[in-house]
């Protein structure tokens, strides 16, 4: 997650919630004010929305910018991943207190360890790992996220394609 | 409300959800909106079938995870987790359903509270673990 600066909104809690079939009440600005949280707050993976603030989150279509999906053609190979796919293997989150709306957090991300393993049905895999600190406006750690990333040599099927 | 709470929680107690029954594209395309990952593999069938090579467009392992984190705070209550962490062990496909499982593994009760540490598993309809992970609680 790239982000610098994310504003925590009431909105956006309620479309990530829904997103989920998450009924809680307490992710609903008309219905939270009662609940053991005393307010709104955040859902435990919340900060993947993170991503709408990034200017350049790659995954996200942007006039002006190439995409890969279709359109004008079926889509574009990413060699990026060497012809393969790359995808998220581990997410870690370490909670310091629940976001709330109004919070105005800022990221600092650093690379992790990275490491190659060899997979049963995805050939050589290539593990990338970075940890990103949000802090508020406060300066105080309110959230630490450690994101695993593995890039194959080969599409990888799990279920309906290899067996 | 939370069903375990700092006064019934034990050791070796087991909650269950299903989190998703029938997982429906539009679903997963509600979780690119919100989340604003929009990567073609979950909200493209053409490429992701045409180009990338996969059967269909496959959910995000961020929408599992989320899935499986309502578990967590119907079982613990809101705000109450400290970590939450899982590794994506197989793919979601549309159509699948998916219970989540957490386990009480520890529970440390102190003057500062009472600390939960759980294993989480979640399966799809045949018994095929999709994302495995640990979580800790203070209630």
């Amino acid at each position: 997650m790239a982000a610098e600066k994310f504003t925590v909104e009431t909105s956006l809690i309620r479309l990530f919630a829904q997103a989920l079939g998450d009924t809680n009440p307490v992710y609903y600005e008309e219905t939270a004010a009662g609940m053991d949280a005393g307010g709104v707050i955040a859902p435990p993976t919340f900060i993947q929305a993170s991503a709408h603030w990034d200017p350049d989150y790659p995954l996200r279509w942007q006039p002006g910018k190439p995409w890969n999906g279709s359109g004008p053609t079926e889509g574009t190979r990413v060699e990026r991943t060497g012809g393969g796919t790359g995808l998220h293997a581990e997410q870690h989150y370490e909670y310091h207190r629940p976001l709330r709306p109004g919070d105005v957090l800022t990221a600092t991300t650093q690379p992790g360890k990275s490491w190659t393993r060899e997979g049963r049905r995805g050939g050589t895999m290539q593990f990338r790992e970075s940890v990103t600190e949000w802090r508020d406006e406060a300066g105080e750690l309110v959230l630490t996220t450690r994101s695993v990333g593995v890039t194959t040599g080969k599409v990888v099927t799990s279920e309906k394609g290899d067996k | 409300m939370a069903t375990w709470t700092a006064e019934n929680v034990e050791k070796g107690a087991k909650q269950s959800k299903v989190v998703a029954d029938g997982l429906y594209r539009t679903q997963i395309v509600q979780y690119a909106g919100a989340s604003g990952d929009f990567n073609p593999l979950h909200t493209d069938e053409v490429f992701t079938t045409k180009i990338a090579g996969y059967p269909s467009v496959f959910a995000h392992g961020m929408l599992t995870m989320g899935l499986t984190g309502t578990l967590l705070t119907d079982a613990l209550g809101n705000g109450t987790l400290r970590t939450f962490g899982v590794r994506f062990r197989s793919q979601v496909w549309p159509g699948d359903t998916l219970t989540a499982t957490a386990t009480v593994t520890d529970v440390i009760r102190s003057e500062d509270g009472t600390l939960v540490s759980l294993d989480v598993e979640t399966v799809n309809q045949k018994g095929e673990v999709v994302v495995s992970g640990t979580a800790t609680a203070a209630l």
